[in-house]
């Protein structure tokens, strides 16, 4: 029985061998180690055997079918292997197809300089602040120390659309709004952005309709050096560290001393070019002290209070930072321009 | 202002500096410089020639062959003026020269004769034509006979020079004079200032005994001075008369003329010369003119005047425009040999009317606009009759006929240091700050160590409060020398508000999913104005007073037109499928009239066309449909924390597709509109497909979100049941979804479409929905007999309120 043991065991370990499915290696499993199997066969028959031999067929059929057993499971996992490796082969795809393009749209340039300007001030302590489009001609003129005979309040250069209500011309009444409501007391410091309208024919670099952003600082000792200050951090932190500003004089109505702000070229660094007009400098916002008459119109004593204002154009901004060449290109929402801005 | 740079140079000594960095100083300094002009600074080879001998070309009617003595040498050359005569000394751009407009000179044959080189006009060297001098104009320019032939011909025509262009800021109009800005480079480079020559003679006769002076509106004009100049020739300026003029912009007329212009360029003081003798009378009545009066002005047009406009007189009629035109009955001809001269101030807002109702802008009216210096009127017209009397060979009478009813207003102006070093950041001393007032030459005394007066000239009226003073302090201290430094006060939590907040959230959501943000007009058409709207209230339409196009007449009450036409934009250049939405504000008033500001109301609208999603090389495509579009909204609802009490109402709108639109509300209010364009729009804007929503953001902002607050995981198990049902077409799905949740009762924690069916094997005029019903309750696991009770409800109730019964 011994014998027949042994050639048992070769004949089921050719077949394990022989086997290259998992469904044949089943058939090997059942055929050997099955209840109706020879290994079980050969243990029913032992009843016939001595007392001498019965334990020692009954070790040598246990081992048998053990080392049976184990050339199976390790036959059953090379095949699985064997089977994923071609599984893989077959699911190869071509990564280089292009991908499910993401519903994404993005931001228009504008507001994308105007979230990024408010940011940077609100990190210096301002909040923002709006106002309405159709405006007094008190608030738009008059309590910026406009005098009546201004040419900016002549009908053929604003919108009226009454005696005394036009489409504002600019952002600053927002300010003078803010400080009535401050009842007289500082800190003021906001930013306010917003739309503004001229009576301009719309051309490459003129728009009946554009966006202005203004800022207001009024407290306590509030000096020049301190408004040169304040613009350096933004324009550095606007256009790059490596950007430094120049103050020339100039002239607001309703700031004293006034300023205009150029910053360093950014295509030439301050060497001088096409962009810069070979000056090396960029004007990039107007400024300055805030007018005692203006103050003292919003219940600020000039005497305790002191303040800059500064104001910038929006359009002008993304053209100097993203190189945009025509002014028109903010209003036609041509989505080949918008598209070109998602990220920033 | 156009700055002759060797002009400038007679008044203050600035030849160690080059134009460009007499510019860099002005600019510097406030009063920016916006170009440079050169008249050619490629003209190398310019010289003085003599022509010696003229002779008719043989074979050209209209040629002269010259033979012109260049010093150096003797040229032919051909030339084609009417005005070469034997014997001028005229400017020849000798063999190699390239001239302004571009030609280079070569030696050549014209017609048979050798030209060795070109007798030149004004034009041809760079002049502007309407700059030329008539007797130049159709001709070479004549040189002074006392040219030296074989000189450089450049300097003589001050074709060396370089013009600055100024931008002026309105409170500057003191630099609108070669004298002003004199007076600022005196006080940028602090060096002294060389004022011109007013010294004349006289004859033993007084103007006072010949003419008399009026004025009958002093308010208008505070100051009228005559002076009288016999004896006068009039004719051609000299030619350095003339090169000061074209350098200033303004073209030579005669020498009378000229010297009037030369001093208004020079001090910023209009001047006028009438032809006495046809003045028509022995006095000047200055006053308004009257309705409908005319006056034939020096252009001969007839002007009507209106009675704000000034008018000079000769106590009959008017002579001239106060401060903007001549009449053309006195004007200086060549017969003219006594000459009233006017130097007078008229009011800015007199001239300003008159120069814009008769659309005569010009150097005078500009200048009285601005302001002039009231205390050298005098001093001008001392200057032009002495200007008078050398080139014209005129004989001034003795003095000056005046009226004269200016104030005294000398401005004075108490300055502090402490306080100027304050505004400013810096640390002047008394010292330092009254040597800038030495400089601009302006009086200033100190009062103690800390305070000082400044005593304003009168050419410097923008002068008026002590911030004026720290800012002329800092102009000349250098901005750049103020230090940099962060404000030392309160500090402030700097934020965004809720709203602001809140609104860019919305901005970010719309991004992610896909949607461009668009800036469009607020202003547009009436047409435009009344489309998609759902607003209940009276909005009136807020129409501008003077438009300047019917495209752009009022402001818009919706946001949707404006996105239509930019997707028609982008359509028409192949550009399909565009999902645009925008953020701002429309204008309603609830006047026809408006008296006070209308009602800016913050509004969100998209519009979205073509294919929505697509995938192409997989071939899959989804074109926008009216659910995508809700899909949007309802996830804005959600990021907003609006979910609930979020319904879309069937409704039409103006401008939507009737069966495809529908109302949307928030919380039992109406906060905006959604739907397919109506197609009849569609075809007239050639639009494809679109869908729309606006939404009215001021009201959504203000509902209550509902709190984010945390919610335990359920920890028993759910049931999930299933109903299919057949209703009538017209019942809404939203409907039957509200019954089901109604009916379902507390346990009903979700319900969800699944199918909705019609068709083949379904009764005609019926339809089939399918709902996914989940019940859980939060504290046990629910029985069969629970789920089932509840169920039941709710088939019942489906049954009762809409018929419905269960799909076979």
């Amino acid at each position: 029985m011994i014998n027949e043991l042994s050639r048992l065991e070769d004949e089921a370990l050719q077949e394990v061998v022989d086997a290259t499915t998992k469904k044949e290696l089943e058939t090997v499993r059942v055929t050997y180690l099955g209840k109706k199997g020879p290994i079980t066969e050969v243990l029913r028959g032992m009843g016939k055997l001595s007392a001498e031999e019965r334990p020692v067929v009954g070790q040598k059929a246990n081992e048998v079918r053990a080392r049976i057993q184990e050339a199976i499971e390790s036959k059953q996992q090379r095949l699985e292997e064997e089977e994923l490796e071609q599984k893989l082969a077959e699911e190869r795809i071509d990564v280089t197809l292009p991908g499910q393009p993401l519903p994404r749209g993005g931001k228009h340039p504008l507001t994308s300089v105007v979230e990024e300007v408010e940011d940077i001030f609100i990190g210096m302590g301002f909040e923002v602040t709006e106002g309405p489009e159709v405006e007094q001609d008190y608030y738009n003129f008059e309590k910026l120390n406009l005098p009546p005979d201004h040419p900016a309040r002549d009908m053929q250069d604003s919108f009226y659309v009454s005696q005394d209500l036009l489409l504002r011309t600019q952002t600053s009444p927002v300010q003078a709004r803010t400080m009535e409501k401050k009842d007289g007391k500082g800190p003021v410091k906001i930013v306010c952005p917003g739309k503004v309208y001229r009576r301009d024919e719309d051309d490459a670099t003129h728009s009946h309709q554009f966006m202005q952003i203004e800022g207001l600082y009024v407290d306590r000792n509030v000096r020049m050096s301190d408004l040169k200050g304040v613009l350096d951090t933004f324009v550095k932190k606007y256009f790059g560290e490596e950007r430094e500003i120049r103050l020339r004089p100039s002239f607001f109505p309703f700031t004293e001393p006034s300023v205009e702000v150029d910053v360093t070229c950014g295509l030439c660094g301050g060497k001088g070019c096409r962009v810069c007009k070979h000056t090396g400098w960029i004007e990039v916002l107007g400024a300055g002290m805030v007018h005692p008459s203006v103050l003292e119109m919003s219940g600020f004593d000039p005497e305790e209070y002191s303040g800059f204002a500064f104001g910038m154009g929006v359009e002008r901004f993304a053209m100097l930072k993203y190189g945009i060449d025509d002014i028109r290109h903010f209003y036609t929402n041509d989505t080949r321009f918008l598209s070109q801005f998602k990220r920033a | 202002m156009l700055v002759s740079y060797n002009w400038l140079k007679e008044y203050i000594d600035v030849s160690d500096l080059s134009p460009e960095e007499v510019a860099e100083k002005l600019t510097r300094g406030g009063v920016e410089v916006d170009a440079i002009h050169r008249y050619q600074e490629t003209i190398n080879g310019l010289v003085v020639g003599e022509v010696v001998e003229t002779k008719p070309h043989p074979e050209a009617e209209k040629l002269t062959v010259c033979q012109v003595d260049l010093g150096t040498e003797n040229a032919q050359i051909v030339c084609g003026a009417q005005n070469v005569s034997e014997g001028s000394k005229v400017a020849v751009a000798i063999a190699g020269t390239e001239l302004p407009n571009g030609m280079k000179i070569e030696a050549t044959t014209l017609r048979g004769e050798e030209s060795n080189g070109m007798i030149c006009s004004l034009d041809e060297l760079g002049v502007q034509e309407k700059l030329v001098p008539k007797e130049y104009a159709e001709g070479i320019v004549i040189l002074p006979a006392d040219s030296s032939v074989g000189d450089d011909a450049l300097p003589i025509l001050n074709l060396d020079d370089a013009i600055l262009e100024l931008d002026l800021t309105p409170n500057r109009a003191d630099c609108l004079s070669m004298v002003g800005i004199a007076y600022e480079m005196a006080g940028l480079l602090d060096r002294s200032l060389q004022l011109p020559e007013v010294e004349h003679g006289a004859i033993r006769e007084n103007a006072i005994d010949q003419v008399d002076v009026t004025i009958e509106a002093p308010e208008d004009n505070p100051y009228y001075g005559a002076k009288l100049i016999k004896n006068v020739q009039v004719k051609d300026s000299p030619l350095w008369l003339q090169n000061r003029l074209i350098a200033a912009g303004i073209r030579p007329i005669n020498n009378v003329v000229d010297v009037t212009n030369f001093v208004l360029i020079e001090y910023g003081q209009p001047l006028h010369a009438f032809d006495f003798d046809t003045f028509g009378s022995n006095e000047v009545v200055v006053r308004r003119a009257e309705a409908e009066e005319e006056i034939r002005t020096l252009d001969e047009e007839t002007r009507r005047l209106q009675n704000e406009h000034l008018v000079i007189t000769n106590g009959k009629k008017p002579t001239a425009v106060a401060g903007v035109m001549g009449g053309a009955d006195a004007e200086v001809t060549s017969e003219t040999t006594t000459v009233l001269l006017e130097a007078a101030h008229f009011h800015p807002a007199r001239v300003r009317k008159a120069s814009k109702d008769l659309g005569l802008r010009s150097e005078s009216s500009i200048r009285f606009e601005k302001g002039i210096d009231v205390t050298r009127v005098t001093e001008a017209a001392e200057r032009a009759v002495a200007l008078l009397e050398q080139i014209a060979d005129g004989k001034p009478l003795a003095g000056t006929v005046e009226a004269d009813h200016r104030m005294n207003s000398e401005v004075t102006i108490n300055a502090n240091v402490t306080t100027i070093n304050n505004r400013l950041g810096t640390d002047l001393s008394l010292e330092e700050m009254t040597d800038i007032f030495r400089r601009l030459s302006i009086a200033v005394t100190s009062v103690n160590a800390e305070e000082f007066e400044v005593h304003v000239p009168a050419r410097r009226p923008d002068l008026l409060i002590e911030e004026d003073i720290s800012e002329e302090v800092a102009r000349l201290y250098g901005y750049d020398q103020i230090p940099i430094t962060l404000p030392e006060g309160t500090t402030t939590p700097g934020a965004l508000t809720a709203k602001q907040q809140t609104k860019r959230n919305i901005r970010r959501f719309l991004e992610e999913n896909g949607i461009n943000e668009a800036i469009t007009y607020s202003l547009t058409s009436e047409t435009q104005a009344d489309r998609f709207l759902h607003q209940t209230e009276k909005n009136e339409t807020v129409r501008m007073a003077l438009p300047m196009s019917e495209e752009r007449s009022v402001l818009r009450k919706s946001l949707v037109p404006h996105l239509l036409e930019a997707l028609v934009h982008n359509q028409n250049r192949q550009i399909e499928d565009v999902a645009l939405y925008e953020m701002g504000s429309v204008f309603l008033s609830e006047e026809e009239q408006l008296t006070k500001q209308p009602h800016e109301k913050e509004t969100l609208a998209a519009a979205i066309t073509g294919l929505w999603r697509t995938h192409l090389w997989k071939g899959e495509k989804q074109s926008v449909d009216f659910f995508i579009v809700k899909g949007i909204v309802e996830g804005l609802a959600e990021e907003l924390g609006l979910t609930v009490g979020l319904r879309f109402s069937q409704q039409a709108i103006d401008g939507l597709h009737p069966g495809r639109s529908a109302r949307i509300e928030m919380k039992n209010q109406t906060v905006g509109i959604i739907g397919e364009v109506h197609p009849a729009l569609q075809k007239e804007w050639d639009l494809k497909q679109t869908y729309v929503f606006q939404l009215d953001l001021e009201t959504i902002m203000a509902l209550d979100a509902e709190p984010l607050q945390y919610t335990p995981l359920p920890r028993f198990p759910s049931t999930s049941r299933d109903i299919a049902i057949v209703v009538e077409n017209k019942v809404a799905a939203g409907e039957v979804e509200e019954i089901i949740k109604e009916a379902g009762g507390e346990i009903l924690r979700h319900v969800q479409l699944f199918d909705v069916y019609e068709g083949e094997h379904m009764e005609e005029g019926k339809k089939s929905l399918a709902f996914s019903l989940t019940y859980l309750h939060p504290e046990r696991t629910l029985t069969d007999e629970e789920v089932q009770d509840a169920h039941q409800a709710v088939l019942q109730a489906l049954e009762v309120k809409v018929g419905a019964h269960l799909r076979q």
